[in-house]
């Protein structure tokens, strides 16, 4: 079991190189420096100079980004922002962190309460009104974007009926609309992978054996089916985080939700390019920390994936 | 049947059972229709996307009437200029995007799968670490990081940062797809044949296994055009995709949050635009891998 995580995190360290790389190079392909727009028009050389020595951006790129590589592994230093007095990037990192970890959080239970459920339904009622009305839910919840969800949700339900607030994160009540933004593609997307995989399971001989026996078709599928079913749906939970991920830039950015996400986005404007690299850098590892720890799960729950050769 | 059985190409039995389905044959006119909306725009429109109609109206943005059928924006221009002008840009990304994909996906996938060994191991190594990420989020950090390092970047740059971010991440789905599909072809006999002939490996990927996988390749497109136009969207609306004055979709959608209250129509018409747009190629990519489903052949 040992061996099998060590294997699963030893093959992320090269996506985690290549990404780190990709977004320190494309960062300094940039036309032109944040030192010259810090320092302002009216300094001069000199002073260029000095702020790029400080900034360590007067070394060659390659020392730059092992000099970034060794600083975040020896003591986590992500650098400081251009902007903000020099603030620790890792200091930002603790306030806004936080935020966008609830909102994924609550995004992906809103997603399995919805989710779930009405695949396993969908599926026991094959072709039934309900299967046919819930998979259309499905491909239109798939093809609406949250730009257009959000905002939607936020005329109706904010501006017009006035039943809960626009936007902002301080209260309980503030949470639920981006939650519901943010979830409802994965509650889609988990209601059409739980519906094909328990009508899987459903034409399994094991069931057929079951009821057979005895067992009602409830019992049959309640005590055999479900387990098995569910097995695979924890494999799209990684897809289902990487959209989460994702669409938390978006949601916080329509409900001005104060995380990462927002924060982001709002360095863009300000060329407040560590950030950037920081909360990229951040994001990237939760992703990738989080698909092994599902492989991982996958593993200990089905023996079968720990003895095969390549964990995918 | 009394008709006498006729024994149709793969290709001619699922266009005959595509345009038996009501379903793809009304999305599939739309798609065609709002693409020649798209490439006609300057015909259909009475005004430039990028002309602000201060003269006539004093306060913008004006609700829909006779001039402007879908009103003005917060800056006069008119909102169905910028919706037809809107989808030839969004249009016009999403073909680049997709022909960058399809051409890195295809080519990784039919060499990796035809020739195995090797040249195999390492180029699905490479497509696994890009597929271990989503596509979205990488894209977004992609431009983002771009887009940070730059106050403006002129048009054309902003578009190719678009294409760059968008068609570097979008490949190894295909490159997948394709190679499994090659794996399982290499091994036909007709493959054999012309290798025995000695037909050259070129013309045994391009001219033999090519038009063997255009029927998966061609559903696998249909998906890649659905994501990339929300793609593209979702990255015009973080301001990080098409600039201004190019209208996007996308961007549409985030300049009408701020009078959202009192000019509902500014949100409404790229909303539905978009929405009902991607609702088309999803619909139409279902009935595309239906009709090209072996299993379900008449």
């Amino acid at each position: 079991m040992l061996a099998f995580i060590v294997k699963r995190v030893l093959l992320a360290i090269p996506s985690l190189l290549a990404i780190s790389f990709l977004v320190f190079l494309v960062a300094r392909l940039a036309p032109s420096g944040p030192v010259e727009i810090i320092a302002g028009d009216k300094a001069t050389p000199a002073i260029v100079a000095q702020l790029k020595h400080e900034y360590g951006l007067d070394k060659p790129v390659f020392v730059q980004y092992v000099n970034y590589v060794v600083g975040i592994a020896t003591h986590g230093d992500l650098g400081k922002s251009f902007q903000r007095g020099g603030q620790p990037i890792t200091e930002m990192l603790r306030n806004d962190f936080p935020v966008t970890a609830q909102l994924a959080w609550q995004a992906l239970l809103f997603a399995i309460i919805v989710g779930i459920p009405t695949g396993i339904l969908a599926a026991l009622f094959h072709n039934s009104w309900f299967d046919r009305l819930a998979m259309l839910a499905v491909v239109a919840l798939v093809s609406v974007p949250s730009i257009v969800l959000g905002p939607l949700l936020i005329m109706v339900l904010a501006l017009h009926l006035r039943w809960l607030p626009i936007d902002g994160w301080s209260s309980p009540m503030h949470t639920l609309l981006p939650t519901v933004t943010l979830g409802a593609r994965s509650a889609a997307m988990l209601a059409r992978f739980m519906r094909s995989s328990l009508l899987d399971v459903l034409r399994q001989d094991y069931i057929r054996t079951a009821i057979a026996k005895g067992y009602s078709r409830g019992r049959a599928v309640w005590k055999h089916g479900l387990k098995n079913a569910l097995l695979p749906v924890l494999t799209v939970m990684g897809t289902v985080f990487g959209a989460l991920l994702s669409g938390s830039f978006v949601v916080e950015t329509i409900f001005r939700v104060p995380g990462i996400g927002f924060e982001s986005i709002n360095s863009i404007s300000k060329r407040d390019y560590p950030v950037i690299q920081g909360m990229a850098l951040l994001v990237a590892v939760l992703y990738i920390v989080i698909n092994i720890a599902i492989d991982v799960l996958y593993g200990v729950i089905d023996p079968r994936i720990r003895s095969q050769e390549s964990p995918k | 049947m009394s008709k006498p059985t006729v024994s149709l190409s793969p290709s001619a039995d699922a266009w005959r059972r595509l345009r038996r389905n009501p379903i793809a044959v009304v999305a599939g006119i739309y798609l065609v229709l709002l693409l020649t909306a798209a490439l006609g725009a300057n015909l259909f429109t009475r005004y430039a996307y990028d002309f602000h109609d201060t003269q006539r109206y004093l306060t913008n943005p004006s609700p829909p009437d006779h001039n402007h059928w879908f009103g003005t924006d917060a800056l006069g221009r008119d909102v169905f200029s910028r919706l037809l002008f809107g989808a030839r840009v969004s249009l016009g990304v999403t073909a680049v995007v997709v022909v960058i994909e399809a051409l890195i996906g295809i080519s990784l996938g039919l060499f990796a799968g035809y020739r195995g060994g090797k040249t195999d191991l390492l180029l699905m190594r490479l497509t696994d670490i890009m597929f271990a990420f989503p596509d979205l989020l990488l894209a977004i950090l992609l431009s983002a990081v771009v887009r940070s390092g730059s106050d403006a970047l002129p048009g054309w740059l902003s578009l190719g940062t678009l294409f760059f971010a968008l068609g570097v991440v979008g490949w190894p789905g295909m490159a997948r797809l394709v190679r499994g599909q090659t794996l399982a072809l290499r091994e036909k006999e007709y493959i054999e044949a012309a290798r025995a002939a000695g037909v050259p490996e070129r013309d045994i990927l391009l001219r033999h296994l090519l038009p063997n996988l255009s029927g998966p390749i061609i559903v696998q497109v249909t998906q890649d055009v659905a994501a990339v136009i929300l793609a593209e969207a979702t990255l015009s609306f973080l301001n990080l995709g098409v600039q201004p004055p190019f209208p996007s979709w996308g961007r549409m959608i985030f300049s009408s949050l701020n009078d959202m209250a009192s000019k509902p129509y500014l949100l409404i018409v790229p909303s539905v635009a978009l929405a009902i747009t991607v609702m088309a190629v999803n619909f139409l990519g279902d009935a595309l891998r239906d009709a090209f489903d072996p299993r379900l052949r008449e």
